[in-house]
């Protein structure tokens, strides 16, 4: 669509006059207004929503990615043989960067949420934790499990990436979800607005009948509807978004377990973004009003 | 300025008018009659392009209205002044905003024109009125705003249908003065009516020609008023 830049600015500018030839009406202007407002809500809240569910699956995808853990179980007696054991098949598989052992203190810092700070771990059956770190080709899955299996039965290897994967992409569709959610926002206020104005000018058909009567170009009478209805939903969409942002403020901020629950807060220049809202409103508001009034008008003479 | 060329007009059932041939010379005065329902708004609308014939060529201000576009028609009524016959005001708007409309909407808002407005509005005996709504003036004072606002561009020709059906005889002959001073002052002016005796008072005032609309046609007439 080719955007004429002095028919936009011309259909905005500054005419007290040209909005006055319209009649007020309060019922749809207070309509419009509020129908805005609530969009630009939701739209505040599926953007938080989209970016969370964003940078969820982002962090997730880097923090795991090439992480596993091997778990031994075994008795008191050949753990520290068998740890030592899988330490060596370990460094002899091709792909594996790094695996280490996990300290005691490591360990009970992992059981403390359960178990409480004063675990004796050492005098407990709790199986040992190898942590492996792959690098970037990664290593044979499925040939370090048989390894494994042969020599070391008490040995488990717990494949991060492979149960994380399935939220890594359930992350990545809620992303996708929250856009679909803000494109249909916008879609339906343009069907609203577009609505309304089709209402307006119905209802000022005698008004636009002595306009054109006395000279009046489709350009100017469509500027006193345009210019309404896109003051109006810019209005409303900029109390939305503030009441949406006010919320998002009151929601509890993103704690070191960052969640999709307690992580929809914005971060950093992301709290900029809903600001774009009443400025889309706008734009959306000015396009349905626009295409409305000149669809009406050029079936008048 | 508006010529009309054998001209035919239809509203979809049987022809109304047909073959009608005029040229409005600049400074000239007609008066159109014709019985009721005879076609005299419908001509008028066919001269400021409210219309489109149905048959032959109308003309305004030498182009043709069928090859005017939408901005072409609202340009080409700023400089014709129309009285109508129901006078077509923005009932929510003071008067004075409803004579100025066509300033407005041309964009010629100005201080010179407020000016402009004012004068106009006490030439036709409307300033103490200047305040009210529409619908709160008597007939003759509808139709003495909307002799204002078609005059307030200060344009070429001015065509006014039935401006005296609403009010009383000495009102009707104001209205005439006014209209007959305007010709003088170089204007084309065409009056319908179906009052005879406002053709007859204006003879002495002007020199007019008489048109009536019979039997679809335009006729010539004078000698028999
Ligand atoms: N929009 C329209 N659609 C169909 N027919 C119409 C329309 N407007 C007018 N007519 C018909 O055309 C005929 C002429 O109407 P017009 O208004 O031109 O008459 P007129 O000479 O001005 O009458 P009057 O003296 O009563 O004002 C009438 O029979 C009228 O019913
Ligand atoms: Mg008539």
């Amino acid at each position: 669509m080719k955007i004429n830049l002095a028919a936009v600015t011309d259909m905005l500018s500054f005419d007290a006059g040209a909005d006055r030839v319209v009649p007020p009406t309060g019922f749809t202007a207070r309509l419009t207004v509020f129908t805005a407002g609530a969009m630009a809500f939701l739209a505040v809240f599926a953007l938080a929503l989209s970016l969370a569910s964003g940078r969820l699956a982002a962090n997730w995808r880097d923090a795991l990615a090439g992480s596993a853990t091997l778990r031994i179980s075994a008795p008191a007696a050949q753990m520290a043989a068998q740890t030592e054991r899988a330490l060596t098949i370990l460094s002899e598989t091709p792909g594996v960067a790094e695996a280490r052992a996990l300290e005691p203190d490591e360990q009970r810092a992992l059981l403390e949420p359960w178990f409480g700070p004063d675990l004796p771990v050492e005098s407990l059956p709790v199986p040992q934790l190898i942590e492996v770190r792959e690098t970037a080709s990664g290593y044979d899955g499925d040939g370090l499990r048989l390894r494994l299996q042969a020599e070391l039965p008490g040995a488990v290897l717990d494949d991060h990436t492979r149960w994380r994967k399935p939220l890594v992409s359930a992350a990545g569709r809620l992303k996708l979800l929250g856009w679909l959610a803000i494109v249909l926002i916008f879609g339906t206020m343009g069907a609203m607005i577009t609505l309304a104005a089709n209402a307006a000018l119905a209802a000022n058909a005698q008004v636009i009948q002595v306009l054109r009567l006395v000279g009046a170009t489709d350009t100017y009478i469509a500027r006193a509807f345009v210019r309404r209805f896109t003051l109006r939903a810019a209005t409303g969409a900029g109390a939305g978004v503030l009441a949406g942002l006010l919320a998002v403020v009151l929601l509890p901020g993103a704690g070191s377990e960052a969640g999709v629950l307690t992580g929809l807060r914005f971060q950093g220049g992301h709290w900029l973004l809903p600001l774009l809202v009443p400025l889309l409103a706008a734009v959306v508001a000015f396009a349905a009003t626009r295409y409305a009034a000149m669809r009406v008008l050029g079936g008048l003479r | 300025m508006i010529e009309l060329d054998e001209v035919a007009y239809s509203y979809g059932g049987g022809e109304l008018l047909t073959d009608l041939s005029l040229r409005l010379a600049p400074g000239s005065f007609h008066f159109l009659t014709g019985p009721s329902g005879a076609g005299k708004t419908t001509f008028l609308k066919l001269c400021y392009g409210a219309l489109v014939p149905t048959g032959g060529q109308v003309r305004l201000f030498n182009q043709d209205v069928r090859e005017l576009d939408r901005d072409g028609i609202a340009y080409a009524r700023r400089r014709i002044g129309v009285v109508h016959q129901d006078c077509q005001f923005l009932d929510h708007l003071p008067v004075a905003e409803n004579i100025s409309l066509p300033l407005a909407v041309s964009g010629q808002d100005r201080l010179a024109a407020q000016a402009n407005l004012k004068e106009l509005m006490s030439w036709v005996g409307l300033a103490h009125r200047a305040q009210a709504l529409p619908p709160e003036l008597s007939g003759g004072e509808r139709q003495r705003a909307a002799l204002a606002r078609a005059l307030i561009l200060s344009p070429d020709v001015i065509l006014a249908d039935e401006p005296t059906g609403n009010v009383d005889w000495e009102m009707s002959q104001r209205l005439l003065k006014l209209l007959v001073e305007l010709n003088k002052m170089g204007k084309t002016v065409m009056i319908a009516t179906h009052d005879l005796s406002l053709i007859r008072a204006a003879k002495h005032h002007v020199q007019a020609r008489v048109l009536r609309i019979s039997g679809r046609k335009l006729q010539l007439a004078g000698a028999d008023l």
